[in-house]
């Protein structure tokens, strides 16, 4: 078994525990660092597949931000005692076997047509490829207005988040 | 098919760790992307609901970059990948806004007591 194999594994595993955590926990905050355990498994696979800059970016948005938000959620709301109803569990179960289903089929399905490689394109290097990713966000001819939007997007939650989590009527209270 | 399955299909050459086989990435966030339906659908707590939303997001995540590495490391992958960070961030902040907002009008966070629409 090489090392790649082997850190596959334990991520795979970091990342469903984290997962099953946060889904199973009826403690909020294990929940959160169910989360943020299955956040940092995923930054790892962005590692083994080469993207090392999306790794990064996972840990400083994802684990730096985004959970610590959950974490300031939570300390804002005091604990919830919810029922366990079995019709609910039986539900989500369907669905979520029906989406198994369609999700093996469509990985299983397509063999041999993920290879269609751009002839192009050399071996590839991950600090040659950040410099394309760079590249492509500036291009007018690609991402560039997308890039744009998604920062007005960004100034606009911002903006309303404040605005929305602000108490009715009082002023700077 | 289940040696179909296990069997690691061959990567292309010159991408990095070919040992790893693709479809045990996506098998992996298809896992994930289940977990967070499962998650989305069973739980009442709001805060967790969004959670379940946010491993959703990064199974895409996942599928984006295998499918990038499967074509010698595609930078349109990473690119889509940014911008769906972009948006869980955007919706985390949202969300937790609401929540927020929505527990100071009605004290709980269960989903199930959100019945004003309802005929």
């Amino acid at each position: 078994m090489s090392a790649e194999i082997l850190a596959f594994l334990v991520l795979a595993t970091a990342t469903v525990a984290g997962g099953v955590v946060t889904l199973w926990s009826r403690y909020v905050v294990h929940s959160a660092f169910g989360l943020m355990l299955s956040l940092l498994g995923v930054a790892g696979f962005y590692v083994l597949l080469g993207s090392d800059f999306l790794a990064v970016t996972q840990v400083v948005v994802y684990v730096g931000g985004v959970v610590v938000l959950y974490l300031f959620g939570v300390m804002l709301t005091p604990p919830d005692r919810e029922e366990r109803s079995i019709r609910r569990i039986a539900v989500a179960g369907i669905f979520a076997v029906a989406a198994l289903v369609v999700l093996l089929k469509a990985v299983f399905g397509m063999e041999g047509r993920w290879y269609g490689v751009d002839p192009d394109r050399g071996p590839a290097s991950g600090g040659a490829v950040i410099r394309e990713v760079g590249n492509a966000f500036m291009d007018k001819e690609a991402y560039l207005l997308p890039f744009e939007i998604a920062s007005v997007l960004l100034l606009v939650a911002l903006v309303g988040a404040v605005f929305i989590a602000r108490r009715e009527g009082g002023r700077g209270s | 098919m289940i040696a179909s399955i296990l069997a690691v299909l061959p990567a292309a050459e010159g991408i990095p760790n070919p040992s790893i086989p693709t479809s045990w990435v996506l098998l992996l966030a298809a896992l994930l992307f289940i977990l967070g339906i499962y998650g989305f659908l069973v739980r009442r707590d709001l805060i967790v609901v969004f959670m379940s939303i946010e491993l959703m997001l990064n199974a895409a995540n996942l599928t984006f970059l295998a499918a990038a590495r499967e074509r010698m490391l595609d930078p349109e992958g990473q690119v889509y990948a940014i911008f769906v960070i972009t948006v869980a961030a955007v919706e985390a902040a949202v969300g937790l806004a609401l929540l927020i907002a929505w527990f100071r009008l009605r004290a709980t966070l269960d989903v199930e007591t959100a019945v004003e629409l309802e005929g």
